[in-house]
């Protein structure tokens, strides 16, 4: 009964979503808010994302309580659940499959809405109905990919005894939190996206405009670093041979849309602050959410290979597909036709933070179209024909850091820069933090051994720590003579300040982990047997023994390793193959210890003969930084969406 | 006005090849071997230890080698279409018994039924991997001067072997053989 | 006898050595080459059994005195392109390895273009524009 309830509710959802999506951007489009009609019409726009927002919910619970009670009559909950999965895992499996996820989706977009629909009770009323009929819309779209291929509530009749388990790769805290914050980021968009296109529609692309829209981009980019962050860090300890970023078609569809938003939210400064910048500004918009929905095409159609594609059907590739077209193509289309009407905005000189800000913007695009070409690339030739070949890791590597190298040397610059028109004496005090910089990343060096990319990436890294601090010293007004006390000025910086030398400063600490991490590890695979030592970088490793222990779900070989460094206990290691009771390959469960300046990753491979195992033991420097990194990029900008100049209170916008 | 147009066509280009990408298997490795001599061997008969079996043996006829093994499960479905191919009679077939255990192929041979000339046995894979073998099961269809010209990727339909097989080993029949 | 003694451990020192020069060269291979049975992984993080023998075949190739070159045509002459996961630079590749370098000059052409437009002066603002503002700054400063 309750999935059929639950079902019903997205149909339902359907219609309100439809009825969200025409008429307040037909009212919208036939009279202002002035004509009492048209605003009747316009005010359906909230009631209905809020009703689409319990719809949604109530079907959401309803799937929640099926995977929770075992109902094995419903298709989606046999095949990704168990009798014997903890309840956690059992309610994280609602969105372990591609249904699921979809509906998960919905989930989240309904909830964007409302909050849209809640905290914008400054905006014109013409405003609110766009935006939020833009969104409609959208819901329209993937409510009908889930109501017509894709029904979690699908039934299975007879039921089956027992269901298939979630995947064993799944079951773990990471998988519980990535793709909610994940698809945090994803939707998010959307509101940016919409607020664009009602930007468009209505003629009206200002300061204010960006002002309303940039909070809401902010908080949505904030979840999309964390939603990567959480991925990159899970398959770390998860998949057991110590990698953490593949470059795989998936990876690489979260990371197109996290470099053109972070181009976004620059931009959307530009347009708050001066007034330029605005077709790009709507542009990037249209392009940070179109290449959302281009991840969801990638990951649900079977065009690529990933490990982490759901299960395939083409059928429902062309819906995606469709969707895309309709979508992208009718806001592209509408931008070519309206946005020359956009007009310039605010003058700038060759030498200014507006023009170092649209460089930025033009590296990081560059940047995105690399990673889209190098993920396409083997897909464009085998359409047309010219052979089978595979894009991977060396290509990334190697043509990326010359793309980024530039933007991390101008990041640090970029702050220095006034508005409008700079002059070299803002800079001039940067050739010290250069100089030092250079100095630090060599002495660095000289610690962990000498290379060329070593010594790059630490220089910037570096460059950029010391460039915001003197930065924030400089505009503490530290050396100049000032009647204020130094915690008041402290107190004075607004969140938008902190923010970009918080998130900048991650980025130089990512750096840091990350030429290190790289460039330092030291991998090996031995075969070892109870008794055995191995030594990596000063450490001993000293395989002790198995056992044989039990889980809920599954059985395990653990071995027990001791580490020892000059002698001393460092710490005792439980790496384990599981083998799970639905059956299936076994999982490798790596043991880490963690530490500010190294992790010591320990992986069970494949026992050769009984008792022998080939052991994965790796020193790898500097790890926890990257992880550090991408926390205070996320931080950095969840302090700018606090910023106080956006939360005004109604009537002042 | 034309630059703004400019995004809406890179677009409509990308959509146009994800559109292709949709009928397309990118998990599926062409050969690069088609066309080109295939690669010598000379391996123990499964059957008969102390007798090897080899490309030399098979050269001036058309030929088919077939990839198998006991522990693949797509195999036993193909196996009636082998055992059919057989029967007509169109070339012989060598069966390649790739990271098997000899018994286990024995076994499975006297079980199932024997479709082939004779089997090689490839017990670490080496012969497999000089031909290209990812899967099993794979078939090859090899011409009287030793050229691999066709590659079966996965199991053997019966549509293939009337569509595909039947007419190009009658053309190959026609060709001359030479040294 | 020391003689002899120093050899052997030389001998051993050196063959410990090229031991471990042969396990990072291998290493380094196995991460260019693919898995062709997996989704998309490196031969040397995947534990599928084809994986295994394609380890098995760089490390003794290199063990014989190939190039990393020779090994990597080997593969490639027996799986084609699809096995490296760094694509070879041809004419079909052309524009994927040089793909960056021109979307990069685009974006300095569309940045030159741009930094040049916003030079361009703004219209003089009208004069019933002019009043509104003279009088907006007016009440501002009349005000307490």
């Amino acid at each position: 009964m309750i999935p059929e309830l639950g079902s019903f509710a997205l149909m339902l959802a359907f219609c309100v979503a439809l009825l969200q999506g025409v008429v307040p951007l037909f009212a919208s489009l036939r009279g202002s808010a002035a004509n009492a009609g048209a605003a009747r019409w316009m005010a359906v726009a909230r009631p209905a994302a809020y009703a689409q927002a319990l719809l949604v919910t109530f079907a959401f619970t309803c799937l929640v309580q099926a995977f929770v009670a075992n109902d094995f009559t419903v298709l989606y909950v046999a095949a990704h659940s168990n009798t014997l999965l903890p309840l956690h895992y059992r309610i994280s499996a609602v969105w372990g499959g591609h249904e699921g996820s979809l509906l998960l989706w919905i989930q989240i977009l309904v909830l964007w809405t409302a909050a849209v629909a809640a905290l914008s009770k400054q905006l014109p009323a013409e405003v609110v109905a766009r935006v939020l009929g833009v969104m409609g819309l959208i819901s329209v779209g993937f409510l009908a990919f889930i109501l017509w291929t894709s029904n979690p509530f699908e039934r299975l009749l007879p039921g089956s005894v027992e269901g298939q388990d979630l995947n064993p790769l799944l079951q773990d805290i990471g998988m519980i939190a990535h793709p909610p914050l994940l698809y945090m980021g994803y939707v998010g968009f959307s509101v940016a996206f919409a607020f664009a296109i009602a930007a468009l529609i209505g003629g009206q692309l200002d300061a204010a405009w960006a002002r309303w829209s940039r909070p809401w981009t902010l908080v949505a980019w904030t979840f999309m670093t964390l939603g990567i962050f959480l991925g990159s860090f899970w398959a770390y300890y998860e998949l057991g041979w110590g990698g953490w970023w593949f470059w795989d078609a998936v990876e690489n569809a979260s990371f197109m849309p996290w470099l053109v938003g972070t181009a976004l939210i620059h931009s959307l400064s530009v347009t708050e602050k001066r007034g330029s910048f605005k077709n790009w500004t709507v542009l990037l918009a249209i392009m940070a959410f179109a290449l959302s929905l281009l991840g969801t095409f990638l990951v649900r159609s079977g065009v690529l290979t990933s490990v982490h594609a759901f299960a395939t059907d083409p059928k429902r590739g062309l819906f995606v597909l469709v969707f895309l077209a309709l979508v992208v193509g009718s806001s592209l289309l509408l931008y070519a036709w309206r946005a020359p009407q956009v007009g310039l905005g605010g003058r700038f000189a060759m030498f200014s933070r507006e023009s170092l800000l649209l460089v930025n913007n033009v590296l990081l695009l560059a940047a995105a179209g690399t990673v889209l070409l190098g993920t396409l690339y083997p897909l464009f030739l085998d359409a047309l024909g010219m052979g089978k070949i595979s894009v991977g890791p060396p290509y990334f590597e190697t043509v990326f850091v010359p793309l980024m190298a530039p933007m991390l040397l101008l990041l640090a610059a970029g702050p220095f820069l006034r508005w409008k028109q700079a002059g070299f004496k803002d800079v001039r005090s940067l050739r010290w933090v250069g100089v030092a910089a250079v100095l630090l990343a060599i002495a660095a060096g000289v610690a962990v051994g000498i290379s060329p990319l070593l010594l790059m990436g630490l220089t910037l890294a570096a460059w950029i720590l010391i460039g915001s601090v003197w930065h924030l010293l400089q505009r503490l007004r530290v050396f100049e003579d000032n009647r204020t006390r130094l915690d008041h000025r402290l107190s004075m910086l607004p969140g938008s300040y902190w923010g970009m030398l918080i998130a900048h400063a991650g980025i130089g600490v990512f750096v840091i982990g990350v030429t290190l991490a790289k460039g330092r590890e030291i991998s090996h695979d031995v075969p070892m047997r109870s008794g055995d030592i191995h030594h990596v970088s000063g450490y001993d490793f000293r395989f002790v023994g198995l056992q044989n222990v039990e889980g809920p779900n599954y059985s395990a070989v653990r071995g027990t390793f001791d580490v020892t460094r000059d002698g001393k206990h460092i710490v005792t290691l439980l790496p384990e193959k599981r083998q799970f009771a639905s059956g299936g390959m076994p999982m490798t469960e790596a043991a880490i210890d963690r530490g500010p300046t190294r992790d010591l990753y320990l992986a069970l491979g494949e026992e050769i003969k009984p008792g022998n195992w080939i052991v994965r033991i790796q020193h790898k420097p500097f790890v926890a930084w990257i992880w550090a990194g991408a926390l205070l990029i996320a931080s950095g900008g969840l302090l700018a969406a606090l910023d106080k100049r956006y939360r005004l209170k109604k009537g002042k916008a | 006005m034309k630059r703004f147009i400019l995004p809406l066509g890179v677009f409509a280009a990308l959509l146009g090849f994800l559109w292709a990408g949709l009928h397309l298997n990118p998990r599926e490795v062409p050969s690069p071997l088609i066309d080109k001599p295939a690669p010598a061997f000379s391996l123990t008969q499964l059957h008969v230890p102390e007798r090897q079996i080899g490309t030399r043996d098979m050269a001036g006829q058309v030929w088919i080698l077939n990839v198998w093994a006991s522990w693949c499960v797509a195999c036993r479905q193909e196996h009636p279409v082998l055992m059919e191919l057989a029967r007509m009679k169109l070339a012989p077939i060598v069966g390649l018994n790739y990271k098997d255990g000899r018994d286990d192929g024995i076994a499975n041979l006297q079980r199932a039924g024997d479709p082939y000339l004779v089997s090689a046995f490839d017990q670490d894979g080496r012969v497999g991997i000089d031909y290209g073998v990812y899967g099993v099961p794979e078939t090859f269809v090899i011409d009287k001067r030793g050229v691999i010209r066709y590659k079966q990727i996965g199991i053997l339909t019966p549509e293939v072997v009337t569509g595909t097989l039947v007419p190009l080993i009658a053309k190959l029949n026609k060709e001359g053989g030479n040294g | 006898m020391v003689k002899w003694l120093a050899a052997l451990l030389m001998a051993l020192a050196l063959s410990a050595q090229a031991d471990e020069d042969l396990d990072k060269r291998a290493a380094a291979l196995e991460e260019e080459l693919r898995c062709l049975v997996c989704q998309n992984q490196t031969i040397a993080d995947s534990h599928a059994g084809l994986a295994a023998d394609l380890r098995r075949e760089v490390r003794e190739q290199l063990a014989q005195g190939k190039s990393e070159q020779e090994v990597l045509d080997f593969m490639v002459q027996r799986y084609g392109d699809f096995v490296l996961y760094r694509p070879p630079v041809k004419s079909t590749t052309w524009l994927l390895w040089f793909g960056p370098l021109l979307l990069l000059l685009a974006g300095a052409v569309l940045l030159v273009s741009r930094l040049r437009s916003a030079r361009r002066e703004t219209p003089a603002p009208s004069e019933e524009e002019l009043q509104r503002a003279r009088a907006l700054l007016d009440n501002d400063k009349e005000q307490p």
